[in-house]
């Protein structure tokens, strides 16, 4: 599958906040891109599985990210919700290349909004 | 230049020559290799760049601070070379190589052919390019000849920066600081070594640095080198000005590959090679930190050692598996500070972390596993085991079986100190332990001994700890247990969260006891089990040391909950309600056209009258909240706090001014209170009342501090509550004068703001408390009164700035309000 990704680069990774998120808007959603205390960087699709709360603007704490609607928890490894509650936020792929954060988004992700 | 020529008789002979360009670490460990493996298979001539013998670069540090002389870190000596028929150029750089011809051409002029060349051109010191730094008197921490340019600065002692708060940079300003010099590094990073160490370290570390009487500061941005014919200076760019007579520049290395790149190697971070060493011309091998192998470049001495190993074997034509790689450690090299880091500490899918303080001792070991192996660690302040950890990380032993004792180390002898007992146990006597009636641990700990005393309630009657607000208990209990030995058992006090063994009133008298100003302090020192704690502790924490040390403590964004950090209130759908404030309920026509204005320009669908009597916008666009406040601010409105544990709202009736009932002007004494609380954080929300006249239009009695007017003065309420338990409120006390009842007010909140818990509204908290104590803390102690509130105008100091103007002029917390978007 992440041969059919393209890349994106949103710029270097200071430009995330520690324990902190930002989000990049595509065509057909926006993903909340997080930046851990021990500076790795995950992505989940910004709209967590119960009530659409927006993941970027929760605490984030190791690797896990609460919501900041109705506090569920998510792992920013795997997207899975923890504890009592079910769901899954949806992950989407991201690395960082020399400093550089690069989200890959899938072909209907793409649109013009990311031109120029 | 120096010239070491190797004895007549052997040169000369057929055998193949070798030629190495580089007389540094990797270069010479490679010759001493491929001598022990094939001692007369080449003629070997080195060219190196410096005009000495070859030395240990690791070692300039205790050079620099003058633990070691240059002889000392002297590797291979001029009788070395000799002995070993070696022909040493220093000072004669190699400028050229033809591959062609399969010669070098040194600077001099000297042409030597060679039948296999090894590049050991090692690395060059980063040098921002920032105005003034060819000055004289800014340097690199790379070779003897800087440290013989540090040392002659440091001979005046005078003050230093060093730029760049990594390993090389923290050991220079050691060394600088050894020698006399007062030192301040600028880092430009959150903290300090953050390639090695994860922030709890990094904090230790800088707290030992700053003990040992060096500046250290971060998130420093160097704007220039500040000099006319040397360099005087450094400006920061936010206009800090740091006096400097010397600048070391320490901010990372790049491989060196500019002479492999001008001969036509291939050439991308360094000179690309394979696992047997070997560049893109099988004829010129490549060692040390000018190599990139697979992807990877390396600063640090053992993986070239492990190069050096993998290329002697191919030059001496042994086969061998080459070289993999290397996974890192890191050691930093000063006296008396133990730092360790190795492998990926960053954690990752499926890794589990194992996190260990010792606050006493002033140890911090974090080590992630991964399938039941060791995948990272970091340790502060107690490294002896770091070898052993290194070991089985390299090794991926299955760590099972030591995992529950793993973080105790390799001479695990039982017992850790991980509980609030030992917290307790290790304060001084003179600690104060119940604030209320000032009980210090010494004089609680004397009558347990003394009076043979073995139960709270015995504790509270002899000593008066905890027989007021009751909020030390949990300490009172740890010191009986902690006096009488195994002999008691407290009673079970529910922790903050996972996190942590400590209840919140331990925590926030242990803060103020030891003096704890941060949160990886507290973390620290009250032995934290995870790294950063959650999005329960996180917040009271933030909340608890905001209180304890107003003006001093930096306020953490990434521990507020999304409301107080963009200062709006988050609705269902993402979008943000904004409530400007509207002192004691009033408002005019330029204040309401304003709204008006910012509804339409903004297209905000929902205007509404809120029950604290002001106007909420709602639906407003993340990304429109900075302009929608400017707008707003514009009119001479600011932030509402709706959305914080914070003063809310004073509502108020119109009182005398306009009612034919009214008894006291209930507006401007709402006014005036609102004025004098906004801006103030709260363990809750905190909403007050002001009416006119006992029949109470602004529902005083269900507020958390409500003012009723009477025909003598005014009554003041306490403690209530309109929410899913309706509490009408208690009545504190009844008081004469406006002044009174301004003092009255900042003495309650402030009583409110250092004793409740985290997100314990005044009603719960009252009624857990009692309200006799706090009568007997507002009302019958005048003096513990004025305390109070002098406290409480003193935190208000530094806490009312109007957080929206902050973020519509002057861009704080900018990131917060814009996407990300595509480079490119």
């Amino acid at each position: 599958m992440t041969d059919m990704l393209n890349w994106i680069d949103v710029g270097p990774v200071e430009g995330i906040p520690l324990q902190g998120a930002r989000t990049l808007q595509t065509r057909t959603d926006r993903i909340a891109i997080f930046r851990t205390l021990d500076q790795q960087v995950f992505a989940l699709l910004d709209r967590c599985p119960h009530k659409d709360g927006p993941l970027a603007q929760g605490i984030v704490h190791g690797h896990f990210v609460t919501c900041p609607l109705h506090n569920m928890v998510f792992s920013l490894e795997t997207g899975q919700a923890q504890g009592p509650d079910d769901g899954c936020a949806a992950k989407v792929e991201v690395k960082i290349i020399e400093g550089s954060v690069h989200v890959g988004l899938t072909p209907s992700q793409m649109g013009k909004r990311h031109e120029g | 230049m120096n010239h070491v020529p190797a004895p007549a008789s052997i040169t000369g002979t057929a055998r193949p020559r070798l030629v190495v360009i580089g007389n540094g670490m990797a270069g010479m460990r490679t010759v001493e290799e491929l001598l022990s493996r094939a001692p007369d298979k080449y003629d070997i001539t080195v060219f190196g760049a410096e005009p000495r013998v070859n030395y240990n670069r690791i070692m300039l540090s205790p050079l620099l601070s003058g633990e070691k002389t240059f002889d000392e870190i002297v590797i291979n000596t001029a009788e070395w070379y000799q002995e070993n028929n070696i022909t040493l150029h220093s000072g004669d750089p190699v400028i050229t190589i033809d591959r062609a011809r399969q010669t070098v051409i040194t600077q001099n002029g000297h042409e030597i052919a060679y039948d296999q060349l090894l590049l050991a051109t090692g690395s060059d010191p980063i040098m921002i390019p920032l105005p003034g730094k060819d000055l004289p008197g800014v340097v690199t921490f790379r070779d003897v000849d800087d440290v013989d340019v540090m040392l002659k600065a440091a001979a005046t002692g005078g003050p230093a920066v060093v730029i760049g708060g990594g390993l090389l940079g923290l050991e220079a300003a050691v060394g600088l600081q050894a020698r006399g010099m007062s030192v301040t590094v600028l880092h430009l990073a959150g903290h300090v070594m953050e390639r090695q160490l994860d922030p709890s370290a990094g904090y230790l570390l800088q707290q030992e640095l700053q003990r040992r009487g060096i500046n250290v500061i971060t998130g420093a941005d160097t704007g220039e080198i500040i000099g006319i014919d040397c360099v005087t200076g450094v400006r920061l760019k936010d206009g800090t000005m740091i006096p400097a007579d010397l600048v070391v520049m320490a901010v990372g290395i790049r491989p060196n590959g500019r002479l492999a790149a001008a001969s036509g190697l291939t050439v991308e971070r360094g000179v690309v090679v394979d696992d047997f060493m070997a560049t893109s011309d099988p004829a010129i091998s490549a060692v040390g930190e000018c190599v990139q192998h697979r992807g990877q470049c390396y600063g640090l001495v053992a993986p070239l050692f492990e190069m050096a190993k993998s290329c002697a074997d191919r030059l001496a034509e042994i086969a061998a598996g080459g070289y993999a790689g290397s996974v890192t450690s890191t050691k930093l090299k000063v006296t008396g500070v133990d730092v360790f880091s190795a492998g990926d500490f960053s954690g990752g899918d499926t890794c589990e972390e194992i996190v260990f303080r010792d606050a006493g001792r002033g140890v911090y070991k974090r080590l992630v596993l991964e399938d039941g192996r060791i995948k990272g660690a970091v340790l502060y302040g107690d490294t002896s085991d770091g070898a052993w950890y290194f070991q089985m990380l390299k090794d991926g032993t299955d760590i099972t079986s030591l995992r529950d004792t793993l973080a105790f180390g390799q001479a695990f002898a039982g017992g850790s100190a991980g509980n609030p007992k030992d917290a307790v146990a290790a304060l001084p006597d003179d600690a104060e332990i119940c604030g209320c009636n000032g009980v210090c641990k010494g004089t609680i700990v004397n009558a347990i001994t003394a009076k043979g005393l073995t139960t709270l309630d015995e504790v509270k009657s002899h000593t008066k700890a905890s027989a007021s607000c009751g909020s030390c208990s949990g300490l009172v209990e740890n010191l009986l247990a902690f006096t009488l030995g195994d002999g008691y058992e407290a009673a079970a006090l529910k922790p903050i969260c996972t996190c942590t063994d400590h209840d919140h009133d331990s925590v926030r008298h242990l803060i103020r006891a030891q003096g704890l100003k941060s949160m990886p302090a507290v973390m620290q020192a009250l032995e934290w089990k995870t790294a950063d704690g959650c999005h329960v502790c996180r917040p009271a924490l933030n909340f608890y040391l905001l209180a304890a040390w107003p003006g001093e403590y930096v306020d953490h964004a990434a521990s507020r909950f999304i409301n107080e950090r963009v200062h709006a209130n988050i609705q269902k759908d993402g979008t943000y309600s904004v409530v400007p404030r509207m002192w004691g309920g009033l408002t005019n026509p330029r204040e309401l056209r304003a709204i008006a204005d910012v509804a339409d320009k903004f297209d905000i669908p929902t205007v509404k009258v809120t029950g604290g009597q002001r106007i909420d916008l709602l639906g407003v666009k993340k990304e429109d909240l900075p302009a929608v406040w400017a707008d707003l601010n514009a009119a001479g409105m600011v932030s509402g706090h709706a959305y914080g544990k914070s003063l809310r709202t004073v509502k108020t009736c119109v009182g005398s001014e306009w009612c034919r009932f009214g008894t006291q002007k209930s507006m401007s004494m709402g006014v005036e209170l609102e004025k004098m609380t906004w801006g103030s954080w709260t363990p809750h929300k905190f909403k007050m009342a002001v009416s006119g006249c006992p029949r109470n239009c602004a529902e005083a009695t269900i507020k958390d501090f409500g003012v009723v007017a009477t025909d003598g003065g005014w009554d003041l309420h306490v403690g209530g509550n309109g929410g899913i338990h309706v509490r009408a409120t208690d009545l504190l006390c009844k008081v004469t004068t406006e002044d009174e009842v301004r003092e009255y007010c900042g003495a309650f909140m402030q009583l409110y703001r250092e004793e409740a818990r985290y997100l314990e509204r005044t009603a719960p908290w009252i009624e857990r408390v009692g309200l006799k104590h706090v009568q007997d803390r507002v009302v019958e102690d005048a003096e513990n009164r004025k305390s109070l509130f002098a406290r409480f105008l003193k935190s208000q100091e530094t806490a009312q700035i109007d957080p929206w103007a902050e973020r519509a002029k002057d861009g704080v917390d900018a990131h917060e309000f814009k996407h990300l978007v595509a480079a490119e």
